[in-house]
């Protein structure tokens, strides 16, 4: 599973973790979290997210 | 300068940094800078953010030529930076404030800062309200404008956002209104502090510009954290704001560079002359006469940045690495690059710079260029012809 790079603030999305405070359970592959999750670091939308490396 | 009445019963109460020039270790400030904090006279008095730790007791003198600190109830951390939560801890221990209002991402930075025990703070979330007696404000989460903890507060009684570093402007001035200065030099300023601080967000503005208009909030007067209040002019702001994000680009170009004995010099305006017959504006400006926020400040409408150095111990100099690190983390959109320069024997420098320049999304039309010692002629028209493919590459773009 990859791991996803906010391209605003730099957070990773990380599946192996999910974002459990927002209702992301860990194992979540980043294409199956849902489409309103915001980044929980600056806010910015799915679309903003690139994969890492 | 003493505390000054922007609204009835609404005072700012901030600092003004006369000798202020090196802004937060990255930026220059030439014109200095203010450190805005308000205070809302109400039954809840509130105070609206502080200033950088050393200014403590000119907040402190401020706010006590209008009430004792005891009588504030609240304050608001609109963001945790240190320029205005500095002063925070000395004045939670002179007011005993009653509630700390910051936004969730705020108070996971108000802890991180200063580690404070039994400081009663109280979260507020995006779209939150709280009354203050005769006047309510209503938070709106600004996050990455231009920390994760940034929040605007608003009061829809006075029309007034109280905006945190958006819209701010670093100088430092008598003359705490917008209208009491040149309009145009005003948004340059904010142009200025736009792009060495904002611009890395700008599809976050664009987000939140929306998000005002959606919301249909009636603003008269933009009341920043640094430099002057937009009571006149709101709407410029707003409009200019608008454009920085979008990055509306012009049919300019700004040519930084470094050079040792001259060489690189005579290429890079070889290049800027060929971008000039062609009816492109240009900026020539060698890194050590200008600092890296100066430049970005010129840049940020530019179309293109041509990058030149000589190559010196197998790389670019350090004046040239310093700039694109510096450029590359302001994230700018859309532009042209191009890269050369003079070397001795191995040449390295265009290419490592043209590699920074891709890395950061810039498109490049042509190869980097590079000349042996000192150019001739032929070489400069080599440059030439370099300037005028990327005019072309600039108006092609421009025109879309």
């Amino acid at each position: 599973m990859n791991k996803w790079v906010c391209t605003i603030c730099g957070y990773v999305y990380d599946p192996a973790e999910g974002d459990p405070d927002n209702g992301v359970a860990a194992g979540t592959r980043f294409e199956d979290v849902p489409e309103d999750w915001v980044c929980p670091v600056c806010g910015a939308g799915k679309d903003s997210f690139a994969p890492e490396g | 300068m003493p505390a000054m009445e922007i609204r009835k019963g609404i005072y700012w109460v901030g600092v003004t940094d006369w000798n202020l020039q090196n802004f937060h270790g990255y930026a220059l400030a030439r014109r200095g800078t203010t450190y805005n904090a308000y205070l809302v006279l109400d039954d809840k008095t509130t105070l609206f953010d502080t200033v950088p730790v050393k200014f403590k007791w000119d907040l402190y003198h401020q706010i006590r030529s209008l009430v004792r600190l005891e009588e504030i109830d609240y304050i608001v951390v609109n963001h945790v930076e240190m320029d205005h939560s500095g002063a925070l801890p000395f004045m939670v221990d002179k007011i005993s404030p009653e509630k700390i209002f910051s936004s969730p991402m705020g108070e996971k930075s108000v802890h991180a800062h200063f580690h404070p025990s039994g400081w009663p703070l109280e979260t507020v979330k995006d779209g939150q309200s709280i009354s203050l007696g005769q006047r309510n404000v209503h938070f709106m989460e600004t996050r990455m404008l231009h920390w994760p903890d940034s929040m605007f507060s608003y009061i829809p009684e006075e029309k007034l956002l109280i905006s945190s570093d958006a819209f701010g402007q670093n100088i430092a001035t008598s003359k705490i209104f917008d209208d009491q200065h040149d309009l145009n030099q005003l948004l340059r300023e904010a142009r200025h502090y736009y792009t060495n601080i904002i611009l890395p967000y700008s599809p976050l503005v664009l987000k939140l510009l929306d998000r005002v208009m959606e919301a249909g909030l009636e603003i008269d007067m933009i009341a920043p954290d640094h430099g002057v209040i937009w009571r006149t002019h709101p709407e410029k702001i707003l409009s200019a704001y608008q454009e920085f994000a979008e990055q509306k680009l012009k049919p300019k170009a700004v040519l930084v560079f470094d050079t040792m004995w001259g060489s690189t010099e005579k290429m890079v305006k070889a290049v800027a002359d060929a971008l000039q017959a062609e009816g492109i504006d240009v900026r020539v400006m060698s890194l050590k006469s200008f600092h890296h926020s100066d430049v970005m400040g010129e840049f940020s409408d530019g179309a293109a940045l041509v990058c030149a150095s000589p190559t010196h111990n197998n790389g670019m100099l350090p004046l040239m690495a310093d700039f694109l690190t510096y450029m590359k983390g302001l994230k700018p959109r859309n532009r042209i690059g191009a890269a050369l320069g003079s070397y001795g024997w191995s040449g390295e420098a265009p290419g490592a710079m043209a590699k920074i320049l891709e890395e950061a999304g810039f498109e490049l039309p042509q190869n980097p260029l590079r000349v042996q010692f000192v150019p001739n002629h032929e070489h400069l028209a080599e440059c030439k012809k370099l300037g005028l493919a990327l005019a072309e590459a600039i108006k092609n773009k421009v025109s879309k």
